[in-house]
């Protein structure tokens, strides 16, 4: 068992190093996620979308797969990878419900939202350089909808499934003693990013919903200076032209506020979720070093226990109820906790290279996140600055065609004063 | 300043030449009348330049005797021919507060009721959007209040028949006791009742085409832009929130900024800008305050317009009065004469129930309808003439109205774009500015 977790952690550190050699990534994966369908059975209805892959891996028997795939198989796809690399940090899923209501899930637009997240979610996996060669990640690319059930059913049962939950929460109620400074730094630094991507995630919300305000009152100027027209004859021509620049200006504020939406919304609302993400991962490598402390601790109670039995008369006492010779309990003990105490060093010995494991992918792949949150958070907010210096180039474009149809250019001398 | 583009604008649209005052033999009253007598006779404004320059808060008893805080406005006049001399005179001065403009303007509207009046600013602030005090006290307020005061005494002082108003002069240029001179005129006394207005109103049989049309010409201006400023008011408070949230950006990328280290530089000058574009709303808000200030002083206007209109309607009401007693009274004379009755009379009736009367009684009647008639028959000639007159002036003042209304407003929307292209452009600076921080991330 420890022979097999060795070459396992060999065989990691040999791709993490291989890693970090090439700092480019090849892609050699492709995937979209798209087609989102109805399907409706006699218990529930439920939407899947078509995942296509493209690929030149030799791992993969073909080069083209296309598979139908439901919202519950990226939630199990995800729960597999946590499982297989607790430390190993995956960009979170879009969320299960949304807040307002059941009847949103069929809703169009929630539903392409959730279908360019799913998108995001696999080819972020296929370009890592350990998760895309996942087991479950192949299965999950290339089953049909049958292979992948019965795959689902199969792995670690029930039983020791519940197993690995009590170690965890055992582990995670006594906490870790001598956690790393870095990693320290890591659950700061985690903290105030999670505040600080919170805050501008009700930020972006919020520009949004107060531009579509802006927006509903504008639509409103435009018909009151038609109307206005009406009454007039002089003015007709200047006053129909301010509507028409006014309902110009509208449509540019929906592309404007369509572009937010679109592009800047749904990455910081990721990285919020993303901050969950790390917590987690950091608490999970915390776990690990816990389990690997409390087993040292134990042998630590050992080693005092044999100690202990050299001195103390209590055992004489123990062996005396039972009619036992003293020497020979001494020894029986002695040997039992000897024994005990080896086999408390082997499991020692495969946590020590548990954590090391853990902690080393962490730190790779922190460097790889956070290079990836700058590329996204820089894109974002690029992206941002783009639509609205595209939204004032074109309402400036239009209220200068308007100065234009009204022959003035005494004005626009007083403009370059501004 | 608007103030002086209009200035400009009106010298250039009257013809007359500067008059230079004559010789200096006379003792100071008789130059005093003198003065007065030409800046009435050759419009005010070609002779002197006006400005409300200042405001400022003043504590007294009011009318009740109980304490009072208000504002009153400088009213600074300098004659133009010292300007044009070279020699900077000081100008003369005295305050006056908002009441006595009403004072003024209501004296001429009573006065010239064929003229289209200019309008005051408004007495409270009305259609705001929530950031702005609707307290007359606020200092915005009262800045927006001083210049729309000036435009008012402006537009008066370039109007060819109202600049010729010694009341409006004495506005001007007396201190003391102008108030007593305006209410001396007695123009109280002629002003219409509003029930007399109104019954006129309903009860008129043929006024005037033109005048019906441009009755509901100003119902249809006033309607439309009250609503204007109504949605304005909503758009301004929309756009206000929508910079404003931008504001918020700045504080969580300093924050932010303090964990990260490559981001850390780009984050916080990005943030500046951020705050640098929030706060541009305020200037921005500011000058569409003055569009907003375009559009009330039509929206006023076209109260004055009605006013118009309505004057005429009692003119002719009271011309359709006059020509019905005089049918009546003639047509009770030519009963009287044949002995026939037409038309119903209690007189009549009563003297068929009670005897007839004789013919003594009857001649004394004949003879007091004679009289009634020709009184009668002046009357209509005097309402008539009075009517054609009114109408004539006050069409005259209306297409001067309407040349103004057109030219003014058609500015008003250029500047309004303007001020869009002014936003605009700030808008392209600070995203291009932020766009380039943002890259250096």
């Amino acid at each position: 068992m420890t022979a097999v977790f060795v070459v396992f952690v060999y065989v990691q550190d040999a791709l993490m190093n291989q890693y970090k050699l090439e700092e480019q990534d090849i892609k050699d994966v492709f995937i979209t996620v798209d087609c989102p369908e109805n399907h409706v059975t006699s218990i529930e209805t439920f939407v899947t979308y078509r995942v296509i892959t493209k690929t030149t891996r030799s791992e993969f028997d073909s080069s083209e797969y296309e598979v139908r795939r439901r919202y519950q198989d990226f939630l199990w796809l995800k729960g597999k990878l946590e499982e297989a690399h607790p430390t190993l940090i995956i960009n979170p899923l879009p969320e299960k419900f949304v807040m307002k209501g059941m009847m949103e899930r069929f809703n169009d637009d929630f539903i392409e939202t959730r279908r360019k997240a799913l998108h995001k979610f696999v080819n972020r996996i296929a370009d890592h350089p350990i998760l895309s060669f996942n087991e479950d990640f192949k299965v999950f690319l290339t089953a049909q909808a049958w292979e992948l059930a019965s795959h689902k059913k199969q792995g670690p049962g029930l039983l020791s499934r519940m197993g690995e939950t009590v170690r965890t929460v055992a582990a995670s109620v006594r906490g870790v003693q001598n956690r790393p400074e870095e990693f320290t730094a890591m659950i700061d630094y985690v903290e105030t990013f999670s505040q600080k991507m919170g805050m501008l995630d009700k930020i972006a919300q919020r520009t949004v919903k107060e531009q579509k305000e802006y927006l509903e009152g504008m639509k409103e100027c435009g018909p009151v200076y038609t109307l206005w027209s009406g009454s007039e004859d002089q003015l007709v021509e200047p006053l129909k032209a301010i509507a028409g620049c006014i309902d110009n200006c509208c449509k540019v504020t929906e592309e404007q506020v369509a572009g937010l939406s679109e592009n800047q919304v749904p990455i910081l609302h990721e990285y919020v979720l993303c901050a969950e993400t790390l917590k987690a991962v950091l608490r999970r490598r915390d776990n690990i070093q816990a389990e690997y402390e409390s087993k040292v601790d134990a042998l630590a109670n050992k080693k005092a226990d044999k100690e202990n039995l050299k001195h103390t008369d209590l055992s004489f006492v123990f062996g005396g109820f039972l009619g036992k010779n003293t020497e020979e309990a001494k020894q029986q003990k002695e040997q039992r906790l000897d024994c005990e105490m080896k086999e408390l060093k082997e499991e020692i010995g495969r946590l020590e290279d548990k954590v090391e494991c853990a902690n080393n992918t962490l730190k790779v792949d922190w460097e790889r996140w956070k290079r990836n949150m700058q590329g996204d958070v820089k894109s974002a907010f690029v992206d941002m600055a783009d639509t609205n210096m595209n939204y004032y180039k074109k309402c400036l474009a239009i209220w200068e065609s308007f100065l234009t149809s009204q022959k003035t250019d005494v004005h626009l001398e007083k403009d370059t004063d501004s | 300043m608007r103030g002086s583009e209009i200035l400009e604008r009106m010298a250039d649209s009257t013809s007359e030449d500067v008059a230079v005052i004559g010789n200096t033999d006379f003792a100071a009253a008789d130059l005093h009348n003198n003065t007065i007598n030409t800046m009435t006779e050759e419009g005010v404004l070609k002779k002197m330049e006006i400005s409300v320059s200042e405001a400022e808060k003043r504590t007294g008893k009011n009318a009740v005797n109980m304490q009072e805080i208000y504002t009153v406005y400088l009213i600074e006049t300098r004659p133009v021919d010292a300007i044009t001399e070279g020699q900077s005179t000081a100008p003369d001065s005295l305050w006056r507060r908002y009441s006595e403009f009403e004072l003024l303007r209501n004296y001429l509207l009573v006065t010239f009721p064929y003229i289209v009046v200019p309008p005051l600013p408004e007495k409270r602030a009305e259609f705001v959007w929530h950031k702005l005090s609707a307290d007359n006290m606020d200092p915005d307020f009262v800045e927006r209040r001083r210049i729309g005061l000036e435009n008012f005494l402006l537009r008066v002082a370039s109007h060819s028949v109202l600049s010729k108003d010694k009341i409006f002069y004495l506005f001007l240029t007396q201190d003391d006791g102008w108030k007593d001179v305006v209410y001396d005129t007695g123009f109280q006394a002629k002003a219409d009742s509003r029930l007399k207005a109104l019954n006129a109103t309903f009860r008129v049989k043929n006024p005037d085409k033109r005048y019906t049309e441009l009755k509901h010409y100003s119902d249809e201006l006033q309607s439309v832009i009250s609503q204007l400023l109504r949605v304005r008011a909503k758009v301004a408070d929309r756009l206000y929130g929508v910079y404003k949230v931008h504001g918020n950006y700045g504080r969580v990328f300093s924050e932010w900024s303090a964990i990260e280290r490559e981001m850390g530089d780009g984050l916080q000058s990005a943030g500046h800008h951020m705050d640098a574009y929030a706060a541009s709303v305020d200037d921005i808000l500011e000058e569409e305050e003055h569009y907003a200030d375009q559009l009330k002083e039509y929206l006023y206007y076209s109260e004055a317009l009605r006013a118009v209109c309505r004057k005429h309607e009692l003119i002719q009401y009271e011309l359709e009065m006059a020509a019905q007693d005089l049918v009546s009274k003639k047509q009770q004379r030519e009963e009287l004469a044949t002995g026939t009755v037409r038309t119903f009379s209690l007189k009549g009736m009563t003297s068929k129930l009670f005897g007839q009367e004789t013919p003594e009684q009857r001649e004394a009647k004949l003879k007091v309808l004679e009289e009634q008639i020709v009184e009668g028959e002046e009357l209509v000639k005097t309402s008539n003439a009075e009517c054609d007159e009114y109408v004539r002036n006050a069409w005259i003042d209306i297409d001067r109205f309407k040349e103004q209304k057109n030219q003014d407003l058609k500015e008003a929307l250029i500047s309004y774009a303007v001020m869009q292209i002014s936003m605009c452009k700030k808008g392209i600076q600070v995203w291009t500015n932020a766009k380039e921080c943002f890259s250096k991330m």
